[in-house]
């Protein structure tokens, strides 16, 4: 009997399934539970109230990246109640028995950098981690997506989580991207065309030959603002190049067990003909460079655009929405974005603070300088992407170009430690948030991808990074 | 957890569309590590100017908001981030029910996880009580989980749906993590096939 075509969402799905339960949700297996410690110490505290152990230590990985200084590491965290987290997920990494990439370690860094970059993401596993964008991991081809503390203390209790299966919505770029034009751009646009609850109750398949030729880091890039859009988890189909990326990282299968994982891996990808609850089509060719001006991630436009007029938006709540973004962000409709200073630059965070993000940063500011009175930040995702940068002399040309160089950390995307920005303030960001106060209170945030941030670092406000000349 | 069954309090208008989780609860209050206190800082860049003294324009600053236990909101509430501090900001604030056109999924769970329902109902029907929650302190309502029904001020009823399963979780109170822990067979036979099938993922991370 001919089985009914199935999605990569569909297989990863049902073989984790311990059990369906009578009332329609599921027990949900989980191979991988990545720990960081702003949403973890209510999670420990419950289990040790309750005497439960961690039922596979083996499976879960432990590391602090939101309150981490980006300077200064040797001074110890001066913060009191941000070192009390971060010492609070050491001891609680001991008492459990729990692998912990401490701030002295070199493979310390953004939850979602290492977990790809240690290899301890591979295809076809469930992973969750007490983070929105978690849907990262999806680039190798895993179901991977954010929980909340009560389940961070479920999973780890029982290796489980009570879910209820969600539909599956395919979007589909083909064709070819212009210049200038980034995977930061791609999944921009994606949230521009679906708006950032058109995601909403779905897991992304992101598919076409725009993927297909993405490298793993583009890939991670896109899932990883799948949670912009609205949808728990993004994946992209596990191929050749994902395999060649997982191959040799340290905790990727070894010799041997590799060749099995790879047989296995390569029946992932959705059959042909499976079925999709939604579908939704992007040409290439017509997304452009982009940048947001308002306080959601589907505020968006081309850069050579202007900020559009709440009143040519018919539907009452969105324009009063587009009005207090307005506001919150001292902006007037019809302005070219291009006319926009910016007093900060902030280039990092797990949507783009990898390799490749820093060396096309580097790329730009090459030879360039940062425009004065702009502070412009670069800060690694993890130790392993700064000591390769370093490696490679990125980390030269950027501070030569009038960038700061920092430690590995969630830093300005959302300002739990120092690096924030002063209200008023406006900055260039590679993040993945514009919310209000994101980046500090009263702060205010344009998303961009790397290189546009430099090109805005240079230009002093933003700038298509195709006319620097 | 506490146990769910009526609410019936007042009800305060929060007309904004996709209200997210840094709003509820900005970035720099994540810093506890206990789940009470958070409520002073519910929607703390709305509610306090930069000096930190109260925005009286904010909803609930108003007199007649200033113990309300539900919130009528605009459609996508609670997206953004995973943070359960969300709904803990919310429950400590004494919000027990939020009524929306609609959720972001991970704040739908983590509301539901700490006793509070959360009511999706169609734009229209939400418009009318929105106008409800304008009345300020005739802006009362009454939520019953059991009858799975809202009586508006007037008296008239609107019914809502609820996913049986969080139903349940609501009324009784539930300790899933007790309940999953009493598939440990099951649990154990899923993890001996899983261990045959891939074992390179049982090789321990460390
Ligand atoms: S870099 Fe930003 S989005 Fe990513 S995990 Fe850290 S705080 Fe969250």
């Amino acid at each position: 009997m001919a089985t009914k075509p199935r999605t990569l969402f569909d297989k990863i799905w049902d073989s984790h399934l311990v059990e369906m339960q009578p009332d329609g949700t599921g027990l949900l297996y989980i191979d991988r539970h990545l720990v960081h410690e702003v949403t973890s110490p209510q999670a420990f505290e419950g289990l040790r109230v309750a005497h439960r152990k961690v039922h596979r230590p083996d499976a879960t990985i432990t590391v602090p990246d939101h309150n981490v200084p980006t300077s200064n590491r040797a001074g110890g965290i001066k913060d009191e109640e941000s070192r009390i987290q971060v010492e609070l997920l050491e001891r609680n990494a001991k008492e459990f028995g729990l692998t912990y990439f401490g701030m002295d370690d070199i493979r310390q860094g953004i939850v979602h950098i290492i977990g790809p970059e240690q290899g301890l993401t591979q295809p076809g596993m469930t992973i969750v981690c007490g983070d929105s964008h978690t849907a990262t991991h999806g680039a190798v081809g895993a179901l991977a997506f954010g929980i909340g503390t009560s389940e961070v203390e479920h999973v780890l209790a029982t290796q489980t989580l009570i879910q209820r299966r969600p539909k599956n919505m395919k979007v589909e770029v083909n064709g070819t991207l212009g210049l200038g034009v980034t995977p930061k751009d791609v999944i921009l646009a994606i949230i521009g065309k679906i708006g950032i609850a058109g995601g909403t109750g779905h897991v992304i398949e992101y598919t076409g030959d725009v993927f297909r030729r993405m490298s793993m880091e583009g890939r991670m890039t896109v899932c990883n603002m799948s949670i912009e859009g609205g949808a728990r988890a993004g994946l992209v189909a596990p191929d050749a190049i994902t395999f060649d990326y997982l191959k040799g990282r340290p905790y990727a299968p070894k010799a041997g067990a590799w060749e099995q994982a790879l047989a296995f891996w390569k029946t992932l990808p959705s059959d042909p003909g499976a079925h999709y609850d939604t579908t939704v089509s992007l040409d290439a060719a017509t997304i452009v460079p982009l940048v947001t001006w308002g306080n959601k991630p589907e505020h968006v436009v081309p850069i050579t655009g202007v900020i559009p007029n709440p009143d040519d938006e018919p539907d009452e709540e969105r324009r009063n929405g587009m009005r207090r973004a307005l506001d919150y962000m001292a902006l007037k409709p019809g302005t070219k974005m291009t006319d926009i200073a910016v007093d900060h630059v902030f280039i990092g965070s797990c949507t783009n603070g990898r390799i490749e993000d820093f060396r096309a940063a580097a790329a730009v500011a090459k030879g360039r300088k940062v425009a004065p009175g702009v502070r412009a930040m670069a800060v690694p995702g993890s130790g392993l992407v700064k000591h390769q940068a370093e490696e490679e002399g990125l980390d030269k040309i950027l501070l030569e170009a009038g960038f700061e160089w920092r430690e590995p950390g969630c830093s300005m995307c959302l300002a739990m430690n120092d690096d924030k920005l002063k209200p008023g303030e406006r900055c260039a960001s590679t993040s993945n948030r514009n919310f209000e106060g994101r980046q500090g209170p009263g702060g205010r945030t344009h998303l961009v991808s790397p290189a546009m941030a430099v090109a805005a670092a240079i230009a002093g406000k933003l700038a298509d990074v195709r006319q620097l000349g | 957890m506490d146990k769910f069954t009526t609410v019936t309090g007042v009800a305060a208008p929060l007309p904004t569309i996709n209200v997210d989780t840094d709003m509820i609860i900005p970035a720099r209050f994540l810093k506890t590590i206990q789940r009470k206190g958070l409520g002073k800082n519910l929607f703390d860049a709305q509610r306090y100017k930069p000096d930190g003294t109260e925005n009286p324009d904010f909803v609930l600053n108003k007199p007649a908001y200033r113990k309300a236990q539900i919130l009528v909101a605009g459609p996508n509430f609670g997206c953004g981030s995973s943070r359960e501090h969300a709904p803990w900001a919310l429950q400590d604030f004494g919000i027990r029910v939020v009524i929306a056109p609609s959720f972001a999924d991970i704040f739908y769970g983590n509301s539901f996880k700490n006793g509070i329902l959360l009511i999706a109902l169609p734009q229209e029907i939400c418009d009318q009580l929105m106008d409800d929650a304008k009345k300020g302190a005739n802006a009362r309502l009454t939520v019953d989980l059991e009858t799975q029904t809202i009586t508006r001020p007037d008296g008239s009823v609107v019914k809502f749906d609820i996913d049986p399963f969080r139903r349940e979780a609501l009324i009784d109170g539930i300790d899933e993590i007790g309940l999953t822990e009493q598939k440990r067979v099951e649990i154990g036979a899923f993890e001996d096939k899983a261990r045959a099938a891939q074992p390179w993922l049982w090789v321990p991370a460390r």
